[in-house]
């Protein structure tokens, strides 16, 4: 049998795309790992007391400052000469990252500490009800940008997260889905093999807040990628080293099994603008895959 | 050994002796003296410390909550804004059971924006769960860090400690003190010794989801240990006396209080312009005294209720208010004698020195003089009232 070291019996929903990916991430890492998770549904459905799903050293302090505490724990480590053979980890969903997080976060990026953070981005605040986030897709229908007569949804695109802490000038930054599970594990064990910070952001479906069915999350996720519209890239030492290219598939086949999209399907205009979208990261990203290249990746180095 | 320095730059130093593995701040006037010097001290390898240059207050104090519960004691200071912008996390210091020591360089609270001393940001978090001392003069803000740690380490506190010193008063005020040396703190405060750490070969979850099934009871635990703090912190000061030979009592100070007609009650550096004027006045054969509050939190109620129970009159003296209700340290006085037999006749409430404004020996003989059978709630002394003027019409 296979030792996880977040361990099954937590609360999560089933189909939760978070707790799997969590579940990848500290596998991948090891036990020699610290977790310093942000208040979130992760934080929430995996540590009710007196239970406690992990299996390695765990903390949560607040909402916003997992990257601060994190920062603490190396700060503490590398004065007790133990941070060689330790992973720290912080981790938090996407509002706990790009939003009331965000200050934090740049302040452990620029201060150069050598933890992964890891952000979980089911692209809005699902512990409270599916709440617009900063990283809310376009004309998503959340419970604060709702539908109604004078709007399709959420009015913007997601705040550019991989693009705002390359820009810290930071040894890695990724994008992983859970829907592409080895690539997601490979990913998490090569952060942690560079010193310094670094930074990945996970696609995890919402069976509830995004309205699928619950067995659909690893399809959703995939289409997502496959799509463009959540482009899986990699970029070390600031240079873009691999991106996962697809065969691009209609915007529509990933909104339509999603009820935060289903306004859109009578609404030619709006599923151009996605379709903009998804066009744009291809081109930007060079996603798409030439005939000959019928694999599902590119990597530089391997 | 006697040194005269400034009272940042000793406190400092005093920091440096119980060796933090980890100081993290944001610079905020009146504190930045204090980090800086500690800044100067890691950069010239005198002080073995990760210092952490935060981008903010919130940071400052999540990352010294971080390395606490990796083990390593650690050391923040703040002042007004600062430590208001960190509330969430001081809060969730103490509701974790972490050990620390902040320095608070006691200063007014914004709007309008003032860098002066009171004391209304400490003392508006004083339901966090902190020990709360405040220190008369540099010595004593020196020793109460020492005592501090000592306290806040201790296996059945497991607490924070907010040392509060008068912003500029104290931190910018050059005195003679006693640093002692390396051997003698090393003895009074040994290594720091944690109950739980995050740690790999014995891995615990700090900080879970906690339900209404278990919340109240560790509320609960942390009034019970404030509560126990009350017996520990005489004990301890008790002891630092032996080694370092001055004496605290740690929660209250009685200054020329056993036959005292009337008595002033403070808490801070104001603590010396009152001995001042009781001095004076005991020499004219006045019976006046001074009673300083040290621990603001735990509150002492009961060794207060034994100090003042025979005072005919008292005046409580407050640098922070509880706007719309009554002076928060008055409030507290009253209450430590309401439903008693001995009290006294009169407890009054005088309202000081906000934002910087010097409080004189003669601002301590009005607020005597106003100190008569007729009860005084909140009463501001040393207005100005032409600045009280204005009309809307």
């Amino acid at each position: 049998m296979n030792k996880h070291l977040f361990n099954v019996g937590h609360t999560a929903c089933a189909g939760c795309g978070q707790s799997l990916a969590a579940r990848l991430v500290i596998d991948a890492s090891g036990p020699n790992t610290i977790v310093v998770n942000n208040t979130g549904c992760l934080e929430v459905f995996s540590t009710k007391y007196p239970e406690s799903a992990w299996e390695v050293p765990w903390i949560h302090s607040l909402f916003e400052n997992a990257a601060a505490v994190a920062s603490g724990v190396e700060a503490a480590l590398k004065y007790l000469g133990k941070k060689d053979g330790i992973n720290v980890i912080a981790q938090g969903g996407d509002g706990g990252t790009a939003d009331i997080g965000l200050q934090a976060l740049s302040g452990m990026l620029e201060r150069g500490h050598d933890i992964l953070y890891v952000c979980y981005d089911n692209e809005a605040y699902m512990n409270t009800g599916a709440q617009r986030s900063g990283l809310t897709p376009f004309s998503s229908n959340t419970s604060t940008s709702p539908i109604g007569t004078q709007s399709i949804g959420n009015i913007r695109p997601k705040k550019p997260m991989p693009e705002i802490v390359l820009a810290h000038g930071i040894p890695y930054v990724a994008t992983a889905s859970v829907g592409f599970v080895q690539d997601l594990q490979r990913k998490v064990k090569k952060a942690h093999s560079i010193k310094g910070p670094k930074y990945i952001q996970i696609h995890v479906p919402c069976p509830l807040g995004w309205r699928h069915e619950s067995a659909r999350t690893i399809e959703i996720g995939k289409l997502a990628v496959e799509t463009g519209l959540y482009p899986l890239i990699e970029y070390e030492f600031g240079k873009l080293l691999a991106v996962r290219q697809i065969q691009p598939k209609p915007v529509e086949e990933y909104l339509k099994a999603q009820g935060r999209f289903k306004h859109l399907l009578n609404n030619p205009d709006a599923i151009k603008q996605i379709q903009d979208i998804a066009d744009s990261n291809i081109l930007k990203y060079n996603l798409k895959a030439q005939p000959s290249q019928t694999s599902s990746s590119r990597q530089a180095n391997e | 050994m006697k040194e005269f320095i400034e009272g940042s730059f000793a406190v400092a130093e005093i920091v440096k002796l119980c060796k933090p593995g980890v100081i993290s701040a944001y610079p905020i006037t009146p504190q930045t003296h204090i980090v800086e010097e500690l800044a100067q001290m890691v950069s010239d390898g005198k002080l073995n410390a990760q210092f952490v240059n935060v981008e903010s207050e919130h940071s400052a104090a999540s990352v010294v909550l971080g390395a606490v519960a990796a083990g390593v004691r650690a050391y923040t200071a703040t002042s007004s804004q600062g430590l208001f912008y960190m509330a969430e996390v001081v809060f969730n210091i103490a509701g974790l059971r972490l050990p620390l020591v902040l320095t608070c360089a006691n200063r007014a609270i914004s709007a309008p924006i003032n860098i002066w001393n009171d004391q209304q940001d400490s003392v508006s978090l004083r339901d966090a769960g902190w020990i709360q001392l405040y220190a008369e003069d540099v010595q004593e803000a020196v020793d109460l860090h020492l005592i501090g740690y000592r306290i806040s380490e201790d296996k059945s506190m497991m607490l924070p400690v907010m040392v509060c010193m008068d912003g500029f008063i104290l931190t910018h005020g050059i005195e003679t003190v006693d640093i002692p040396t390396q051997e003698q703190v090393d003895k009074f405060l040994p290594a720091y010794r944690p109950l739980y750490k995050l740690d790999p070969q014995d891995p615990i979850t700090i900080g879970p989801l906690v339900d209404p099934d278990a919340y109240m009871e560790t509320r609960f635990a942390i009034q019970k240990t404030l509560d126990e703090a009350l017996g520990l912190i005489p004990k301890v000061t008790a002891e630092f006396s032996k080694v370092f030979g001055r004496n605290y009592n740690g929660l209250i100070e009685e200054y020329r209080v056993k036959d005292a007609e009337r008595v002033i009650v403070a808490m801070g550096s104001v603590c010396g312009t009152v001995k001042e004027v009781v001095d004076e006045l005991r020499a004219k054969g006045k019976k006046v005294g001074l009673l300083k509050v040290t621990s603001y939190r735990p509150f002492p109620a009961q060794v207060i209720y034994e100090a003042l129970k025979n005072t005919p009159k008292v005046a409580v003296l407050d640098r922070a208010l509880s706007l719309g209700s009554y002076a928060p340290l008055a409030v507290e006085i009253k209450a430590a004698f309401f439903g008693k037999k001995k009290k006294p006749e009169v407890i009054s409430s005088f309202v000081v020195g906000l934002g910087g404004r010097d409080i004189t020996k003669d601002s301590i003989k009005e607020v005597l003089r106003l100190l008569t059978a007729k009860e005084k709630s909140c009463e501001f002394i040393d207005l100005k009232p032409e600045l009280l003027k204005e009309s809307y019409e």
